[in-house]
C-alpha cells in the first residue's frame, strides 16, 4: 500500500543522507521524496510516498525514522484530510499546428504553458498525483520528449473530520 | 634474544604554544570526564596529539597496534565499565580501520565517542590524499555522526556526543575532525551551551497503562518466561531483575548477551537461548504462554524460525527502543521504558501471583533430563571440559572476553555466569578479532579483575599483533587459545550441511603461538592434556603477569545441541549424546 510519510527535521548536515540510508538499508522503497524549508529556521520537512507492504513494516518505517537524532516529528498523514500537491514540467511535441489542440487539453486541468518553442511545449501542472497521471495520459499521444516531478509534498489541512466520523480519505489509493 | 625499547624517550616540556583547536578538543574531553582513550594517530590527528602530549593531567592513551585493536577494546571497556570508550584514529585508512569496530558496537549498543580525522576543509570533497568520506560510510553504522565544520562548535558537538553515546539506547557516536580545525589556533572561547537535541528525548518511565496489563497477564498466565537480554546489563537493573524473577516464580532464559543478568547457578535459570541454547530454555520459550522479554532484540540467532518461536505465548516486551518491538514479532504488551524503571514498577504495583509450580516442575525436568553434554575422553583436552576447568579455576568471577566460534558458544554454554558486565562477547555482528582486544579494554576498565581472553586459533590471528600492548602495559590479561587447528565454527558446518567438504577451514600451518608469546616477552605455555591442565592451569590464571595459553583441544569436536538454520525452537538436534 502507498503511503504518505512526513518528517519534520533539524537541517543539519547528512539528515537527509542518514534518513535516505536508513530506508535503503530496511529496505522500504520511496516512490518520492520532497524536501524543503520550513516557516521555521533550520527545520526542513520531508514529505515520503512509500509504499509498504503493511501496518507492521509501516509501523517500523515511522519508528525508524524517529528514532533519528535531528528528526523531530514523524506522521503517517495518509489516512487524514490532507492537501497533497506535486508538479510536472512536460516537454511535448507540438508542431505549431497542434498548438491549439494542446492548450485545449491544458485549459481544463488548470496548467500552464511556460515555454513554447519550434516543435515543442513545455507544460507545467500541479495537482495530486492522480491528476498529473491523468494529464500524462492524455498528452501521451502527442509525444512526450521530456518528463520531470517534484514528488508529493504534503499539509494537514486545517479542519480534520472527527476520527468517529470514519470518514478521513486518501488522496493517494491503490 | 629480547629486544627491548631503547631508553624511553624524555617528555618534553610543554612550550608555549597558542592554543589550537585541539586544545578544545582535549578540554571536552576532559569535561566528559574522560581518562583513558584508545588510538593510533597519522597525518590529520597530529594536531590532536600533539594537544593530548601537553594535556595535564595527562590522559591514559592506549597506543594499540591496529585501529581495530583500538575500537574493540574500547568496546571492552565499555562494555565492563558501563562507560563510553574513547577512540582517536586518523583520516582515510585510520578511519576506515575502524569501521568493524563501529558496526560492532552499532550492533551490541555499546557506548563509544569515536573521533576520525578528517583532510583540511579546504580540499575535502577533492579526494585528498588520506581522505575518505566519514560522514559517508558510519552513517548507517552509528546511532549518530558529526563532521565539525566550524571550531567553535567543537565543544557543542563532543558534549551531544557523549550524551547521545550514553543515554537511552547506547550506541556509537562518530565525529569527523577536519585538520584545519583542529590545527588552527582559536580565538573565541565558544559560549557553555546546555545540551539541546529536541528530536531525542528516550522514553525512561513506562506507561502506566502497559505496567497493569503486564502484572495482569503474569497473574494469569500459566506458563510464563522472562527472557533476559542486554538491555538489562545497560540499564544496571541485574539486581531488579532477580527480584522480579523471584516475586512472580518464574523461569528465566537468557541471550548470549544477557548472560549475567541473571545469575546461572539460580535454580529458575534455564540457560542460554537460541541457536546453542539449552534444550530447556529453548523448549521454555516454545512451549510459555505469556513471554517477557526485557531488553532483548528477538535477534534471529535466538528466535530460530519465527513460526515456531513461542507459539502460543503473549509477548510482552520491555525496551527503550520502540523500533525494537514489534520489528520481528507482534507485541501485546510493549513497554517503552529503562528496563531498571520499569521493572522496579513491575515489583511495587499489587499484584496476584500466577500458580507456575507446575510448569517450573516442568522445565525442571527438562533441566535434568537433557542438560548440555560432551564426550570426555581420559586424555584429550575436550574444549567444553576446558572451560568448566577455566570456571572451576576462577570460581566463576573472571570477566570473560572471547571471540567468535565455537570457543564462544562453549563458553556462553559452560562459563555460568552469575555477575553482570562480566561477559565481553561480539553478539550481533559476530566479529571475529573481537576477542583480544576487548580483553585489554576490559581489564584496563577493571585492573583488579582477572581477565581471561577466550579466543579461537582463527580469530585470534586477526588482531594477535595487539600482545604489544600486554607487554608494554603489563596488563595482566590471559590469551586462552583454544586450538583446534580449524576455523571449528565453519568446520562444523561445513560437516552438518556440507557433507564434511572442508573448504578453507583447517589450519594445518599455524604459528608457535608459545614462540610467538615469547618474541613479546610474553609467557607462553601449550597444554595438550587433561593431566597438565589440571596441574598448571590454576597457577596460570592466578599469575600477576599476562600469559598466552595455547590449548591444544580436540580438532572434530562440535558444538551441541543446536537448532539447523532454517528450524525452530523445537528442533533441536544433539540433545543428547
Ligand atoms: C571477521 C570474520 N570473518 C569471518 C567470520 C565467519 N566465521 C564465524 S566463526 C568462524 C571460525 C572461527 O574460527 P576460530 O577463531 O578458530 O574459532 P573456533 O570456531 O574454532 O572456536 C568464522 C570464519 C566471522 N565471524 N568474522
Amino acid at each position: 500500500m502507498k503511503r504518505i510519510i512526513t518528517a519534520t527535521v533539524q537541517n543539519r548536515s547528512g539528515v537527509l543522507n542518514r534518513i535516505t540510508g536508513l530506508m535503503q538499508k530496511r529496505q522500504f522503497n520511496i516512490d518520492s521524496i520532497s524536501v524543503g524549508k520550513t516557516e521555521v529556521e533550520q527545520i526542513s520537512r520531508m514529505t515520503f510516498v512509500v509504499e509498504v507492504e503493511d501496518m507492521q513494516k509501516l509501523e517500523q518505517l515511522t519508528k525508524q525514522l524517529h528514532k533519528q537524532i535531528d528528526v523531530l516529528k514523524v506522521a503517517d498523514i495518509t489516512d487524514h484530510a490532507i492537501v497533497a500537491r506535486e508538479l510536472a514540467l512536460v516537454k511535448v511535441v507540438c508542431p505549431p499546428a497542434s498548438r491549439n489542440e494542446l492548450q485545449s487539453i491544458i485549459a481544463p486541468f488548470r496548467a500552464s504553458a511556460v515555454d513554447i518553442s519550434k516543435d515543442s511545449m513545455i507544460v507545467q501542472v500541479t495537482g495530486d498525483s492522480d491528476k498529473i497521471e491523468a494529464f500524462l495520459e492524455l498528452v501521451r499521444p502527442y509525444g512526450i520528449k521530456e518528463l520531470t516531478r517534484t514528488g508529493v509534498t504534503a499539509f494537514l489541512r486545517g479542519h480534520q473530520p472527527q476520527a468517529a466520523d470514519g470518514n478521513t480519505y486518501s488522496l493517494i489509493t491503490n | 634474544m629480547k629486544v627491548k625499547a631503547q631508553a624511553v624517550q624524555e617528555r618534553k616540556p610543554a612550550a608555549e604554544v597558542p592554543k589550537t583547536g585541539a586544545d578544545l578538543f582535549v578540554e571536552a574531553l576532559q569535561a566528559a570526564g574522560v581518562d583513558t582513550i584508545f588510538g593510533y594517530p597519522g597525518g590529520a590527528v597530529l594536531p590532536i596529539y600533539d594537544a593530548l602530549y601537553r594535556a595535564e593531567p595527562r590522559f591514559q592513551h592506549i597506543l594499540t597496534r591496529h585501529e581495530q585493536g583500538a575500537i574493540h577494546a574500547a568496546e571492552g571497556y565499555a562494555r565492563v565499565s558501563g562507560k563510553p570508550g574513547v577512540v582517536i584514529a586518523t583520516s582515510g585508512p585510520g578511519a576506515t580501520n575502524l569501521i568493524t569496530g563501529i558496526a560492532d558496537a552499532m550492533m551490541d549498543s555499546l557506548p563509544l565517542v569515536v573521533f576520525t580525522g578528517q583532510v583540511g576543509r579546504s580540499v575535502i570533497g577533492t579526494d585528498a590524499f588520506q581522505e575518505s568520506d566519514v560522514m559517508g560510510i558510519t552513517t548507517p553504522i552509528t546511532k549518530h555522526n558529526y563532521q565539525v565544520q566550524k571550531q567553535e562548535d567543537m565543544p557543542r558537538i563532543i558534549k551531544e556526543a557523549f550524551y547521545i553515546a550514553t543515554t537511552g539506547r547506547p550506541g556509537p557516536v562518530v565525529i569527523d575532525i577536519p585538520k584545519d580545525i583542529s590545527g588552527e589556533v582559536y580565538q573565541t572561547a565558544a559560549a557553555e551551551e546546555p545540551i539541546h537535541l529536541p528530536g531525542y528525548q528516550p522514553t525512561m518511565k513506562p506507561n502506566n497503562n502497559q505496567i497493569k496489563k503486564l502484572i495482569h497477564a503474569i497473574s494469569t498466565a500459566k506458563r510464563p518466561i522472562l527472557l533476559t537480554g542486554a538491555g538489562i546489563l545497560h540499564a544496571k537493573a541485574s539486581e531488579e531483575v532477580q527480584a522480579f524473577a523471584k516475586r512472580f516464580q518464574l523461569p528465566v532464559a537468557s541471550t548470549l548477551l544477557g548472560l549475567g543478568a541473571f545469575p546461572a547457578s539460580e535454580p529458575q535459570f534455564l540457560g542460554m537461548a537460541g541457536m546453542h541454547g539449552t534444550y530447556a530454555a529453548n523448549r521454555g520459550l516454545y512451549e510459555c504462554d505469556l513471554l517477557i522479554n526485557v531488553g532483548a532484540r528477538f535477534d534471529d540467532r535466538l528466535t530460530g524460525n519465527l513460526e515456531h518461536f513461542a507459539p502460543q505465548a503473549t509477548i510482552a516486551h520491555i525496551d527503550i527502543d520502540p523500533a525494537e518491538i514489534g520489528k520481528i514479532i507482534p507485541t501485546s504488551i510493549p513497554v517503552v521504558a529503562d528496563a531498571k524503571a520499569a521493572l522496579k514498577q513491575l515489583l511495587t504495583v499489587e499484584a496476584e501471583l500466577p500458580d507456575t509450580e507446575s510448569w517450573r516442575n516442568h522445565l525442571q525436568d527438562y533441566k535434568e533430563e537433557y542438560p548440555l553434554w560432551y564426550n570426555n575422553p581420559a586424555q584429550d583436552l575436550i574444549p567444553q571440559w576446558v572451560m568448566k576447568a577455566v570456571h572451576k579455576a576462577t570460581e566463576g568471577n573472571a570477566i570473560i572476553t572471547t571471540d567468535v566460534g565455537q570457543h564462544q558458544m562453549w563458553t556462553a554454554q559452560y562459563y555460568g555466569f552469575d555477575r553482570p558486565n562480566r561477559w565481553v562477547t561480539s553478539g550481533g555482528l559476530g566479529t571475529m578479532g573481537f576477542g583480544f582486544p576487548a580483553a585489554i579494554g576490559a581489564q584496563l576498565a577493571s585492573p583488579d579483575s582477572r581477565v581471561i581472553s577466550v579466543v579461537g586459533d582463527g580469530g585470534f590471528q586477526m588482531t594477535m599483533q595487539e600482545l604489544s600492548v600486554l607487554q608494554e602495559r603489563k596488563l595482566p590479561v590471559k590469551v586462552l587459545i583454544v586450538n583446534n587447528q580449524s576455523l571449528g565454527m565453519v568446520r562444523q558446518w561445513q560437516e552438518f550441511f556440507y557433507q564434511e567438504r572442508y573448504s578453507e577451514s583447517l589450519l594445518d600451518i599455524q604459528p608457535d603461538f608459545v614462540k610467538l608469546a615469547d618474541s613479546y616477552d610474553i609467557k607462553g605455555v601449550r597444554l595438550e592434556t587433561q593431566e597438565q591442565l589440571v596441574a598448571e592451569l590454576p597457577s596460570l590464571l592466578q599469575s600477576d603477569e599476562p600469559v598466552v595459553i595455547d590449548c591444544r583441544v580436540l580438532r572434530q569436536e562440535n558444538v551441541f545441541p543446536m537448532i539447523a538454520p532454517g528450524k525452530g525452537l523445537h528442533e533441536m538436534i544433539g540433545v543428547s549424546r
